[in-house]
């Protein structure tokens, strides 16, 4: 457990030495900023509207208004960041050779991917802290549900976390960065697009396409319902993509 | 302390070393020489644990390189040919995250990194960014290192390449600075590096093995007597005659300008020779040993293909 400890304090000073971690998460809070804002500021006139019919003012939920739209915001924007977290896990130590001291260590390849992911979490979870920042707000101003809240959160951090775990295994298969962000890129929107193909799909095949879409079982989460299909499917994609970087590794090695 | 029986390795079809067996003792410093590509890093990977072999056997501080992977590596310490080092780190943080994977404990991490420090010539720089030092110094972290968990064994590969030559003398006497304590094998294609440095080398050429042994062995094997080679400020057949009344020599010859003299190996006749010479009252203007020396046994091996 010290030895993976020992990784993710490295690949810590790393993200947070170079200006990429800087970056994202000034970017990321302040588009997320930008999005609350737009939808409280929408939610207020809609309100005030609502408000002049008593059967309307009944549907008026901060939840539904602001924070579901929200959340589904927030996902794009990860899906567009996070391969720019993952690119350099592996990639950056094949071109510097820094590989070579990893893997002659006594240290196994698996406490290794579980340094590196373990800190490209770390950063994922500064993102989603740092944004949810105004949103504590309308606790202070407004009454919203608090689950579907925290629920919100937590989908966030487990669909980011899927698309990191794939990240790590782009990097894994290339020492170009820019190449492994493209990848991760790439297959991250191809996922998204699964449940567009969804709609026009029928029978088993509709089923299949709609529980292998990432968002498909994001959205109940956003509506403050946490079934366990869906943490399964997060889990088990996050520990599919690590699997599949440990492969990879291996292969490389041993062919 | 580093043993390979029949080591093989193929890249697909690419056979990058074939069948290689050697062995270097305890507390000796150990040359891996061939020109390249002849397999040097593959070779070193292999013992690393980087790779795995296609065949063969190898052990390193009595463990198998394969069955005992983690034990080996923890009593390796291993400088590749492209230093590894992170440029975002200071020398001393990157010494530190060395020390915690290669599992020093502790409480006693910061002793490791000031010893390192101190063996390596580190205490200028320890407190900089790796990105800012000089080559030397990178090439001296890359060192320290490879001491950082006072391994039994040290693997450097080429590890005074691209320095000039002040630093390179500096890292020499570094690594000479090991023998005793530590059991190193290094790799180079500079001959000057092998008869300053090593006590005895391994030869590749093409991934086979050429020769191997120490120094003094590999020239027995090449000629069957010790000897000099003679200028003297007279050369005729009067001065030969003279020679050959010393006992204990084997030979004595004229070639060209000089006289070979010619010994069996194990007793050394020198200094026989000299007063011999003083005595006769022959002025010697040059004498130098018949052995061959190492840049001649070098292209002997790899140019004449000749196996042992």
């Amino acid at each position: 457990m010290s030895a993976v400890w020992s990784i993710t304090k490295k690949e810590l000073v790393s993200y947070f030495t170079s200006p990429i971690a800087y970056i994202v998460i000034a970017i990321f809070i302040l588009l997320s900023g930008f999005f609350f804002y737009s939808l409280v500021w929408w939610f207020n006139t809609q309100a005030l509207q609502m408000s002049q019919n008593p059967y309307y003012f009944q549907q008026v939920n901060i939840n539904q208004m602001v924070f579901a739209p929200l959340f589904h915001n927030l996902s794009i924007i990860l899906l567009l960041m996070l391969p720019v977290v993952s690119m350099r896990l592996f990639s950056e130590e094949k071109k510097m050779g820094t590989e070579e001291l990893l893997f002659t260590s006594p240290v196994s390849v698996i406490q290794i991917i579980l340094g590196k992911y373990l800190a490209s979490l770390v950063v994922l979870l500064a993102m989603l802290v740092l944004s949810a920042i105004p949103t504590i707000f309308t606790f202070i101003h407004g009454n919203p549900e608090p689950v579907p809240y925290l629920l919100g959160y937590l989908g966030l951090f487990l669909l980011g976390a899927a698309f990191l775990a794939l990240g790590l295994f782009w990097s894994a298969l290339t020492e170009n960065q820019i190449v492994s962000a493209v990848l991760t890129f790439g297959t991250l929107l191809l996922f998204w697009v699964l449940s567009w193909a969804a709609y026009s799909a029928r029978g088993l095949w509709r089923d299949v396409l709609n529980y292998l879409s990432f968002f498909e079982h994001f959205d109940g989460m956003t509506k403050g319902v946490l079934d366990t299909s869906d943490l399964v499917y997060y889990l088990s994609f996050a520990f599919f993509g690590l699997f599949l970087t440990h492969s990879v590794i291996q292969f490389r090695r041993w062919r | 302390m580093i043993e390979t029986e029949q080591l093989t390795k193929k890249y697909g079809d690419l056979v990058a070393i074939q069948n290689l067996s050697f062995k270097v003792d305890e507390g000796r410093i150990w040359g891996m020489l061939g020109p390249n590509a002849a397999g040097k890093t593959t070779t070193m990977r292999i013992l690393t644990g980087y790779l795995p072999a296609t065949a063969g056997r190898a052990s390193v501080a009595g463990f198998d390189v394969f069955e005992q992977a983690e034990a080996v590596k923890q009593s390796i310490g291993y400088l590749p040919e492209t230093v590894p080092l992170y440029p975002e780190m200071t020398v001393e943080s990157y010494l530190g995250f060395v020390a915690e994977i290669k599992k020093v404990p502790a409480t006693r991490k910061k002793a490791a990194v000031d010893r390192a420090v101190q063996i390596a010539g580190l205490q200028s720089v320890r407190k900089r960014l790796i990105r800012n030092i000089s080559r030397g110094y990178k090439q001296r972290t890359g060192i320290a290192q490879a001491l950082i968990h006072n391994p039994r064994v040290i693997i450097l590969d080429e590890p005074t390449i691209g320095l000039d030559p002040a630093q390179i003398k500096e890292i020499r006497d570094l690594i000479k600075s090991l023998k005793g304590e530590h059991t190193v094998m290094l790799s180079t294609h500079i001959l000057a590096e092998v008869k300053e440095v090593c006590d005895g080398v391994v030869i590749i050429n093409e991934g086979k093995l050429m020769a191997s042994g120490s120094l003094e062995e590999l020239a027995r094997s090449f000629s069957q007597n010790d000897g000099v080679y003679l200028k003297l400020d007279r050369t005729d057949g009067e001065v030969l005659n003279l020679f050959r009344q010393l006992p204990g020599l084997k030979e004595a010859a004229l070639e060209g300008a000089e006289i070979r003299l010619e010994w069996p190996w194990g007793q050394d006749l020198r200094t026989r020779v000299l007063k011999f010479c003083l005595e006769k009252n022959l002025e010697i203007k040059e004498m130098r040993s018949l052995a061959m020396n190492i840049e001649e046994l070098y292209l002997r091996i790899v140019s004449g293909g000749m196996e042992q």
